[in-house]
């Protein structure tokens, strides 16, 4: 039988890099392998005999991609480990800091890495050549969300004022009114992006996947609720490791994550918006109906559309944050250490962020567990490709290795935490 | 950067301190920022590109110090003059962002946003895996790479 072989050697426009193997022989697809070369691991090891106060701001460097993301999981953990609990105003600050960084994060996606698939262009920069408004468009949204992020988080490099037990510092109201109008526009931006977003041409792809995400009893997900899926699961956060299983894979050095006894499933956006349409903002339901998306999505392709009703609630969940706020007494809640485990799993920009850790009664870090988003979503990723090329054989080599590409950016896989290098390939034998 | 005074220079180094040679540009400014005493504006910056733009939407001249990967001997120092000439994005692809330093260049570059001075410094690096510790063939090309940038500072 004839082979064919396709060879990317680098995949753009995936932060971090990884790499991807797929082998077709004949009309029929014979491997797929996602590979990511440093598994999250390697940092747990790093954090291990440090104190507690550390791990937000050491995970959320490591990183860079999403700190908030990994300062709240983190936070959330050590809170978990030493009974203690974070309300009212500081419970709404990490709410408001969150909305920057989805805002900051999906409109990076969204316009820089994601729609050049779309309309065709190698990446922004040929993008902005005939469509400069549009890259303008999405520079200003992520700077809205970027301003809200240093505002509440302080920023050097990466967001410095978020501590176990809540801030070093808080806003006063007042601090809080300029951002407010420059969210106002961020949010009229943001409901353009869902009508532009839903006019781009997607491919026909849809499959049953289990969606993972947060589900809490009366907010669309950031930092708390029970881990559901619409496939029945309903666990506390402490249980995830009872549930959910990392497995090695022999060709990547990452783990790929299952649900205990039923397989891969898939975590981000478009899981936390199909398993929490009902939570999303008037608006953002609104929009989402208005683009022709139903309360579940199932088309990866779409998840750019997805981020955008995000970004819309984020920017309109910030606004009503602002307006109902009063500055707390205190920047941060008492936190006395004590032995034990904690538990953190927030909602980043990506999906479902787990941390783990084990304590010593001075809180020093005895074991560290961290399951980033783009772990749990590998082995979907690769389960797309393999029904997603079969159907797409007759496009030239390029082509497909183009709407590969594409396919794996539905993800926005983050892959900085984990690797530097990306390699892509496809083999047609 | 916004206020930036007329006339001034603005030295931003871009890394990742957790990525051993990645940091080098944020070792660099911090020698920088200690010998040139304010008389520059010094940024470290983590190297997302939509970020990068903003830092330096204001400024009038701009020098950018950065881990770079061509395949040279570790520790040799890159000079681009980013007006003349693009900023492969092979060479600065280590970063952790798709939209990194060289993406940031470019899409400037084509919405005519680019500073009227901009100049990349890259350092050849040898190791990105995870640590605090620039390998000894940076190391050793410190003081080097100090003295070129502030030759450039001062030009």
């Amino acid at each position: 039988m004839k082979a064919k072989s396709i060879k990317v050697d680098y995949l753009a426009r995936v932060e971090g890099e990884g790499g991807l193997y797929v082998k077709v022989k004949g009309r029929q697809v014979v491997d797929v392998k996602l590979k990511i070369f440093e598994p999250p691991r390697f940092f747990e090891a790093f954090l291990r005999g440090r104190s507690f106060r550390e791990a937000p701001d050491i995970t959320a460097r490591i990183c860079g991609i999403c700190p908030i993301a990994y300062q709240m999981s983190a936070a959330h953990a050590m809170e978990n480990a030493f009974g203690v609990k974070v309300e009212g105003p500081l419970r709404a600050l990490r709410r408001l800091i969150y909305c920057g960084e989805w805002i900051e994060s999906h409109a990076l996606h969204v316009y820089m890495l994601h729609a050049p698939d779309f309309l065709g262009y190698e990446d922004a920069i040929q993008m902005a050549k005939d469509h400069g408004d549009v890259v303008q468009q999405g520079l200003s949204l992520k700077k809205t969300g970027n301003e809200l992020v240093t505002l509440v988080g302080g920023r050097e490099i990466h967001p410095i004022n978020v501590r176990v037990g809540g801030f070093y510092k808080v806003p006063s109201k007042g601090d809080l009114a300029p951002i407010a109008e420059k969210l106002k526009r961020a949010r009229d931006a943001a409901l353009e992006t869902v009508r532009w977003t839903s006019k781009l041409p997607f491919p026909e792809f849809e499959r049953d996947y289990m969606f993972v995400a947060l589900r809490h009893p009366d907010e669309y997900p950031f930092n708390e609720g029970r881990i559901v899926s619409n496939k029945g699961l309903d666990i506390a956060i402490q249980d995830y490791e009872r549930h959910f299983a990392e497995e090695h894979v022999q060709y990547s050095h990452a783990l790929h994550s299952i649900v205990r006894g039923e397989g891969p499933y898939f975590v981000g956006p478009m899981a936390r918006y199909s398993l929490n349409f009902d939570r999303l903002s008037p608006l953002a339901q609104e929009a989402a109906r208005e683009a022709g998306l139903g309360p579940v999505c199932r088309n990866p392709f779409q998840s750019i559309v997805v981020r955008s009703v995000e970004t819309l609630y984020a920017c309109d969940e910030a606004l009503r944050i602002i307006e109902e706020y009063a500055m707390p007494e205190a920047p941060a809640v008492e936190v006395q250490p004590r032995a034990g485990n904690g538990f953190g799993c927030t909602e980043a920009p990506r999906g479902a962020l787990y941390h783990r850790y084990r304590l010593d009664d001075h809180g020093i870090i005895l074991d560290a567990k961290i399951v980033p988003p783009t772990s749990q979503n590998q082995k979907t990723i690769e389960q797309d490709l393999w029904e997603f090329v079969p159907k797409h054989f007759d496009l030239p080599s390029d082509k497909l290795r183009w709407q590969c590409e594409q396919a794996i950016r539905n993800y926005d896989p983050c892959i900085s935490c984990s690797t530097h290098f990306l390699k892509l390939k496809i083999e047609r034998e | 950067m916004a206020n930036l005074p007329a006339g001034s220079v603005l030295v931003i180094g871009i890394g990742n301190a957790y990525r051993s040679d990645d940091a080098v540009g944020l070792v660099v400014v911090r020698r920088l920022k200690e010998q040139t005493q304010g008389s520059v504006q010094i940024l470290e910056h983590g190297g997302e590109g939509a970020d990068l733009m903003e830092s330096w939407r204001d400024a009038r001249a701009v020098i950018l110090v950065d881990a770079a990967h061509s395949g040279a001997r570790p520790g040799t120092i890159h000079r681009i003059d980013c007006r003349h000439q693009p900023l492969p994005h092979s060479m600065f692809g280590d970063s952790t962002h798709a939209f990194g330093v060289a993406e940031a260049v470019e899409l400037s570059r084509v919405l005519g946003r680019l500073p009227p001075r901009l100049v990349m410094f890259g350092i050849e690096g040898e190791s990105y895996k995870l640590g605090t510790e620039l390998s000894p063939a940076v190391r050793l090309a410190m003081s080097q790479v100090v003295d070129t940038v502030l030759e450039e500072i001062n030009k």
